[in-house]
């Protein structure tokens, strides 16, 4: 039944006709007349964040570990640039995500008005899609689209910029079934006969890999189960992306690990020695490939994805199979065992044989120290202390991020939110709140470096309001460490500008924020501290004094292959070739 | 498909095997991209070429249905074969987009531009530039004792070949329209 009504009240309407319960934003001039209609309307919660950057970023959170769309609301100008840096994190990372943003009104646009941004042309090369509504009987139709759009084929980020006029003049309502269907439906069946010939290819592959990405988690829980079912049936080894990680346990008998420039080492030479790659839902990116010309250089190559721009970007695949991960898991299982389960089992035996020959290495044995906390032993007994948990962990970016990627261990899809393609410091505080929200309940922890959590240091106040008890484990060694390790590698070992003389004490700034702080610098006092600050109900940061010059290991140096790693007792000078130096 | 029988060591079976020799070879195609008309369509396309590092040689828009608001984008782009293969798939993922046709790669097109050229001067030039403009069939569309502007219709290297002729007897101005192409043949 269609119905009158004014844009402002269209949008929550159709928020809620889409399922939506929270949205993340910050009130200004451009969106009052929606902020309005908010306050009428307690059908959605509304998280009132400290910077639109923080909308953004929890709302990512929100999203990966709920699997449904994150929801910001944002005013023109300043509140939509401020957004742009999470709104890009979300494309990188395929996020599902709405974005309503406030405009100047119609008949003001193109007259530089008070905060006046051309939203949809800056954010136009770091959403999915966007659209600037300028009529109000198209408002609902749009935003339900955007939905649609956000949530279909590879997810991302959309956004949406209503002009406040648009919010006042009153329009006719349609709801998701009556509007318009866009014609944007991407394909989620694979090839049959392609998929066919990639269970040949594994039924005789003498060195399989299984090397998975965030698409398995992007298309949903079954894709995990179905990629488990397959992984155990097969016995093939798996590793996966940081984006991936959690898709098949970590408990699991055929884990590796983590793959990549930090990944382990066991999986990183596997992936060097295969002789068939099955790449689901991953994009063959830098952090993993290495040197290209070396990358895998035995193996044929099968990339199941759902964006057809991934397949053959980077890498030339030998069976490309455009589809939903969940989908095509499901007729490969079935015609694999149609014609037999069959498996080149001798070969088989001696791949495991091989790969439990790298594992013996022990690529993350670190100097252990009993006077100082190494970054890793802190790790460790984070894992050892919340594993007992369903618990949710957060990261910024850094060193940090790799470790914790190496030392924590994920049984479930949705526990692990990191911000992978674009590496944005700041995320993980943020995102630790959208978590949070969606998950009340859960022990939510986000693992940070001491520079990367001052970037977003102002949602503390959010998680006071909100009463939520995100966990804010800093390893903090006063410095920016991944750019000081690149330094020592790199740059003969001048820190230029990479460290941090005036930290703020995290204990007081956690009280002034109306939380909890903790202090620990000494090993033995590490275990108490971790339990009180899981026990402790209320936001805690927790600022964990770590030895200030270790380097994150393994290490795939820039521009070398997989094959060619750095281990925990490498020398560190010239390890990176004058080609690779120039590599990010 | 037969067993893996890879030897360490050697590369048969790679991937990379199948990467055409001839990778470095630049090509040119000409994309026929049909887009919803909506706002800001042309700058989205732009923006993915300008954005990833792709070429545009020539570009030409117009609405070519007024009912259903569709308007198609003609392109004419050079790189690698990978390279043109990435632009299609990028081109189709893109919401407002409803197809890609690669007139290049599907067989025999027509490809047809119009220019405009203004040629100044007097005497045995002019003569020249008229008994020239008869043999490329252009149309003297404008007129004065000192200048013409010629319409010429035709595929771009055949304007190309009249602009190069029209430069010495006078060629002052030179507006093209860029490519407008559809494949031959009843599809």
């Amino acid at each position: 039944m269609a119905q009158q009504m004014t844009g402002a009240r269209m949008v929550v309407q159709a928020l809620k006709d889409q399922g939506v319960d929270v949205v993340f934003g910050y009130p200004g001039g451009a969106v009052l007349p929606i902020y309005d209609e908010l306050f009428q309307d307690q059908g959605i919660k509304h998280i009132l964040v400290r910077h639109e950057q923080g909308a953004a970023h929890a709302a990512e959170g929100y999203a990966r570990s709920t699997g449904k769309p994150g929801v910001v609301i944002v005013t023109s100008g300043p509140g939509a640039t401020n957004a742009v840096t999470g709104i890009t994190d979300a494309l990188m990372d395929s996020i599902p995500m709405v974005v309503l943003t406030g405009q100047v009104p119609t008949f003001m646009i193109g007259s530089d008005a008070f905060q006046e941004a051309d939203t949809v042309g800056i954010t136009r090369p770091c959403t999915k899609h966007n659209w600037l509504v300028k009529d109000t009987d198209a408002l609902a139709a749009t935003i339900h689209q955007g939905f649609h759009v956000a949530t279909s084929g590879r997810p991302g980020p959309v956004l949406i910029d209503i002009p406040k006029d648009v919010q006042f003049a009153t329009g006719t309502y349609l709801s998701p079934t009556e509007a318009p269907v866009g014609h944007y439906q991407p394909r989620v069946r694979g090839d049959v006969e392609m998929i066919t010939a990639l269970v040949e290819a594994l039924e005789t592959a003498e060195r399989p890999i299984f090397y998975t990405g965030g698409g398995v988690i992007n298309s949903g829980v079954l894709a995990s189960q179905l990629l488990r079912d397959f992984v155990d049936a097969t016995g093939f080894p798996i590793t996966s992306t940081l984006m991936g990680l959690g898709a098949y346990p970590a408990s699991g008998k055929r884990w590796l690990g983590m793959l990549g420039m930090h990944g382990l080492y066991e999986a990183n030479m596997a992936m060097h020695d295969c002789d068939l790659m099955i790449n689901i839902g991953a994009r063959f990116d830098d952090r993993i490939t290495g040197r290209i010309a070396d990358f895998s250089p035995e193996s044929r190559k099968a990339h199941i994805d759902i964006d057809p721009s991934s397949i053959n970007k980077v890498v030339r695949t030998d069976f490309p199979i455009v589809g939903d991960v969940a989908h095509v898991l499901e007729d490969a299982l079935r015609i694999w065992k149609a014609r037999g389960r069959r498996l080149n089992k001798p070969a088989l035996a001696k791949w495991w044989a091989q790969i439990e020959e790298w594992k013996a290495i022990r690529c993350l044995t670190y100097k252990r120290s009993e006077t100082t906390i190494k970054p890793q032993y802190a790790l460790e007994r984070l894992e050892a202390l919340t594993k007992k948990y369903d618990r949710f962990i957060c990261t910024d970016v850094g060193q940090h991020q790799m470790w914790a990627a190496q030392f924590l261990n994920f049984d479930a899809p949705n526990r692990w939110m990191t911000s992978g393609g674009l590496g944005t410091m700041g995320y993980g505080l943020p995102a630790s709140i959208g978590v949070q929200v969606a998950h009340p309940d859960a022990l939510v922890i986000n693992v940070a470096g001491d520079a990367s959590f001052l970037m977003n240091i102002q949602e503390m106040g959010t998680a006071r309001q909100y009463d939520l008890p995100v966990k804010q484990f800093i390893l903090n060694n006063e410095r920016l460490g991944m750019v000081r390790q690149w330094q020592e590698l790199l740059h003969g070992q001048r820190y230029s500008h990479s460290w941090s003389e005036a930290l703020p004490d995290f204990v007081k700034l956690a009280e002034a924020f109306g939380g909890k702080g903790f202090l620990v610098s000494d090993p033995k006092d590490l275990d108490d501290a971790i339990m009180e600050m899981i026990a402790y109900d209320g936001p805690v940061i927790f600022d964990c004094l770590v030895e200030k010059h270790e380097n994150c290991f393994p290490m795939i140096p820039s521009g070398e292959p997989h094959n060619k790693m750095l281990m925990g007792d490498a020398k560190t000078q010239d390890a990176i070739s004058t080609s690779g130096a120039v590599l990010v | 498909m037969s067993a893996l029988k890879i030897e360490k060591g050697s590369s048969r079976h790679s991937a990379y095997d199948l990467r055409n020799p001839n990778d470095e070879i630049i090509e040119t195609h000409t994309l026929a991209v049909v887009v919803d008309n909506e706002a800001g369509v042309l700058a989205r396309v732009i923006g993915l070429f300008s954005g990833r590092g792709y070429n545009i040689d020539s570009l030409t828009v117009a609405e070519v249905d007024h009912m259903g608001h569709r308007s198609r984008i003609t392109v004419v782009t050079s790189g690698t074969p990978e390279v043109i293969v990435q632009i299609k798939a990028q081109l189709g993922r893109m919401v407002p987009v409803h197809a890609v046709h690669d007139l290049t790669a599907d067989g025999p097109s027509v490809e047809r531009e119009l220019a405009l050229l203004k040629v100044t001067g007097t005497g045995e030039k002019r003569v020249e530039a008229l008994r020239l403009a008869d043999i490329f069939r252009a149309n003297a569309v404008d007129s004065t004792l000192e200048s013409f502007i010629f319409s010429i219709a035709g595929s771009p290297d055949k304007i190309d070949a009249f602009t190069e002729l029209m430069r010495p007897l006078g060629l002052t101005e030179i507006a093209r329209t860029g490519v407008a192409a559809l494949t031959r043949g009843p599809k």
